[in-house]
């Protein structure tokens, strides 16, 4: 997301790079190009003026410090950073709890926000954290709302409170009101209200939200906000505050394209901060709101954050001890290891979105790159490896023409691909072992040989031994 | 705001200061019409000698909507075939249902296809839908074959030669590769049983300048003929569908205004830009 947002930055400040020391008239030029990029970005007016008044006040402020520096255009996107990071919550806020369970969070919203699909993934969040939520359906306006909560619910294991079949037929108040007492009794520690879409002009909808409201008490009201959306944002923002109060705002459907100005203009306008962002259309698709993170994506400098966080998470802690130890011990690097490493992998989600966390990737062309790629290859990868017999895992080098062949056919694949596979893995084992021999391990995570889904990465694969550099040090670079 | 810059080209005998421009340009632009396009028709207005500022504008978002034929496609002898397409939560299973009830009132049978496999209960969404107005809705397996539903539904129209077939298809952002192609493998699909006269695009009134990225990414996945306007009755204005008209020349054929089935109208112009304009 925000790419748009984020090419337009660039360019006003690759302008602002070739210039070397830089002029108050230099500031005035990034400022105003700073503000149109944001208008263009559906950042309301108002906010997109005050933000680039800031930047421009910071910047001629320090212009003195920021012309000192060897790199003046990096001063100037500093302090635009960090202004955007200020804004975009600066610290990012955790989930309010009630002193006496259940918590109790409500969802509200315009129509189409994602508020259903939202319930679920705020459900799932909530469960692996080793909680027991509970959701409720009090939609019951828009038809089989109450059935899609319920499927929801059934795909994330979570129970759906839900007396009322929806369709226009009972009322969202009692529901709710029942749901909460209803958790209260079966111990439930989180409740999860889902509420109809309405219109932040619509006063009779918008009251009734504020009964729901006034009938569970919430510890957490979030406001459930398109990153799609336009100008209208700030109305709709303030239209949600005024009749109904929000502590929050959760932002959807960030794995689209847009610039998502929104984001900015609501937090200036209501100062609620940004909890959560919704990024795809799986259950797990969701995380905190990081403005930190968003800021540096806004800024084109990538998520590695989320990334590392996320390779952690989907590492087998056993796994990763198994292969440091066979590592340390100097056993060879297997098969066996390999298929591990692919299946932590898949886990960590989809290969494209991964690798579009990494700085740069969500450049113009290294953006089609991505798309293109196919998470089809880590699956075909994994059938390869599991067509073959333990022994053949073990040593590779057993692999001839017929074991070959077999294996193809048992994996559906074309020989060509198993040779393809043997290939890289033989490179990657050799890179292993120079590791070995010559420095430890990388810091962090395993290191992951030869990412199989690339083939259009194979050219830069280190398949190729290089030659050693005599000098320690820079040898200590290569190979780390 | 536009109003008060009125009286004050009455007061001062028609003559208009830039302040007055630069508020009706905060209004277009508040109104989602994008910072560029609002510059370019300012530009246009501007140029026009005409006394008051405003309806030298009207005429400008005139000239932007371009487009003559603003009805829905009609084939001869065959089932008229429309898809309905958007990203996700735009409004498209309410959409479609207010067409089914539009075509049903103008005493023409419909037949729909829930193709929506993939969120959760979007097909009982559209089966209440069908109850509610008297239409039959064809559907699959959730999280079933899209293309095969479509299939069916193509079948049962040909054969019970109704007038039209309308398709509702699962919420998509136009980022997704995989999801677009899988758009066009429904197209393909049917258009194996009957050609495709419409397929509309869903637009949210709320929507912002991803708008246009959107409708050329649906343009050339799918080749969009129209589009649907939603949400109309809330506090945005949906400039972004002018923008899109201008840019894509795709017509607005339709907007939505409300919950109800018959929250539904064929575009108009002049209602439309009068209501940027406030």
């Amino acid at each position: 997301m925000f790419d748009s947002l984020t090419s337009k930055f660039a360019s006003a400040f690759s302008s602002l790079r070739s210039r070397g020391r830089l002029k108050p008239s230099d500031i005035e030029e990034i400022v105003a190009e700073i503000r149109s990029a944001l208008i263009e970005s559906d950042v309301a007016l108002q906010v997109a003026d005050t933000f680039a008044d800031s930047i421009k006040e910071i910047s001629l402020a320090e212009l003195e410090q920021v012309n000192k520096s060897v790199n003046p255009s990096q001063g100037i996107f500093d302090i635009v950073n960090k202004e955007l990071v200020r804004i975009l919550g600066g610290q990012a806020r955790r989930i309010r709890m009630a002193k006496n369970p259940p918590t109790v969070i409500m969802l509200a919203g315009l129509q189409g926000a994602g508020k259903t699909s939202l319930a679920g993934k705020l459900a799932l969040y909530l469960k692996n954290q080793g909680n027991t939520p509970i959701l409720i359906a009090s939609d019951l306006q828009r038809p089989n709302a109450v059935t899609q909560l319920q499927q929801v619910g059934a795909s994330v294991g979570v129970p759906v409170f839900a007396p009322e079949p929806g369709n226009g037929v009972g009322d969202p108040v009692a529901v709710a009101k029942a749901g909460k007492k209803f958790a209260e009794e079966k111990l439930h520690n989180f409740v999860i209200v889902d509420t109809a879409g309405r219109l932040g002009v619509d006063y009779e909808l918008m009251e009734q939200a504020a009964r729901i409201r006034d009938a569970v008490k919430p510890d957490e009201i979030l406001l459930v906000v398109d990153a799609m959306v336009g100008q209208d944002a700030v109305r709709t923002a303030e239209a949600f505050l005024s009749g109904l109060g929000f502590d929050a705002v959760v932002l959807t459907k960030l794995d689209g394209d847009a610039r998502g100005g929104a984001a900015l203009s609501i937090l200036t306008r209501t100062n609620r901060p940004i909890m959560f962002a919704a990024t795809g259309e799986n259950p797990t698709d969701f995380d905190l709101f990081y403005p930190d993170r968003m800021a540096s994506r806004i800024l084109g400098l990538g998520d590695v954050q989320t990334l590392a966080e996320q390779a952690k998470a989907a590492m087998d802690p056993d796994l990763t001890k198994r292969f440091e130890e066979k590592f340390a011990r100097g056993d060879d690097f297997t098969l066996l290891d390999f298929l591990g490493q692919l299946q932590a992998i898949k886990k960590m989600g989809s290969m494209s979105k991964m690798l579009g966390m990494l700085p740069g990737m969500n450049s113009g062309a290294m953006k089609k790159q991505l798309e293109s790629l196919d998470d089809g290859e880590l699956i075909k990868t994994e059938a390869i490896i599991q067509s073959m017999t333990p022994a053949e895992r073990e040593d590779v080098k057993i692999l001839n023409g017929t074991r070959r062949s077999r294996i193809a056919k048992g994996s559906g694949r074309a020989v060509s691909e198993v040779n393809n596979l043997v290939d890289r893995f033989t490179a990657a084992q050799k890179m292993m072992r120079q590791m070995r021999n010559g420095g430890g391990m990388p810091a962090g995570m395993p290191p992951v040989p030869g990412m199989p889904a690339m083939p259009k990465f194979n050219k830069q694969q280190p398949a190729k031994k290089k030659s050693r550099s005599g000098n320690p040090a820079k040898r200590a670079v290569e190979e780390g | 705001m536009a109003l008060f810059s009125k009286i004050l080209a009455k007061l001062r005998g028609g003559s208009t200061s830039d302040a007055d421009w630069d508020e009706l340009r905060t209004t277009l632009i508040e109104a989602d019409l994008g910072a560029t396009l609002c510059d370019e028709l300012i530009e246009i207005a501007r140029r026009e000698k005409v006394e008051d500022c405003e309806v030298a504008l009207t005429h400008a978002l005139e000239s932007a909507l371009t487009s003559v034929d603003r009805s829905l496609a009609r084939a001869q002898g065959r089932p008229t075939t429309v898809m309905v397409v958007g990203v996700n939560g735009t409004g498209k299973t309410t959409s479609v249902a207010k067409l089914m009830s539009l075509i049903k009132q103008s005493g023409n049978s419909v037949v729909v296809a829930a193709a929506d496999t993939f969120r959760a209960a979007a097909i009982e969404q559209l089966q209440t839908w069908g109850e509610k107005i008297g239409v039959e809705v064809v559907a699959g397996k959730f999280q079933g074959d899209p293309a095969s539903v479509v299939f069916d539904a193509a079948t049962l129209a040909i054969r019970e030669k109704v007038d039209y077939l309308i398709i509702d298809t699962a919420g998509r952002l136009h980022t997704k590769s995989n999801l677009m192609d899988e758009l066009s493998k429904i197209r393909r699909v049917l258009e194996k049983s009957s050609p495709i006269d419409e397929v509309l695009l869903v637009v949210d009134a709320t929507t912002g300048q991803n708008g246009i990225v959107q409708a050329r990414s649906f343009l050339e996945a799918v080749g969009v003929t129209g589009l649907v306007l939603t949400k109309m009755d809330g506090s945005a204005k949906g400039g972004i569908a002018l923008a899109i008209e201008r840019e894509t020349r795709l017509p607005i054929k339709f907007v939505g205004t409300g919950e109800r089935a018959e929250d539904f109208s064929t575009f108009e112009a002049s209602i439309y830009i009068s209501s940027l304009l406030e």
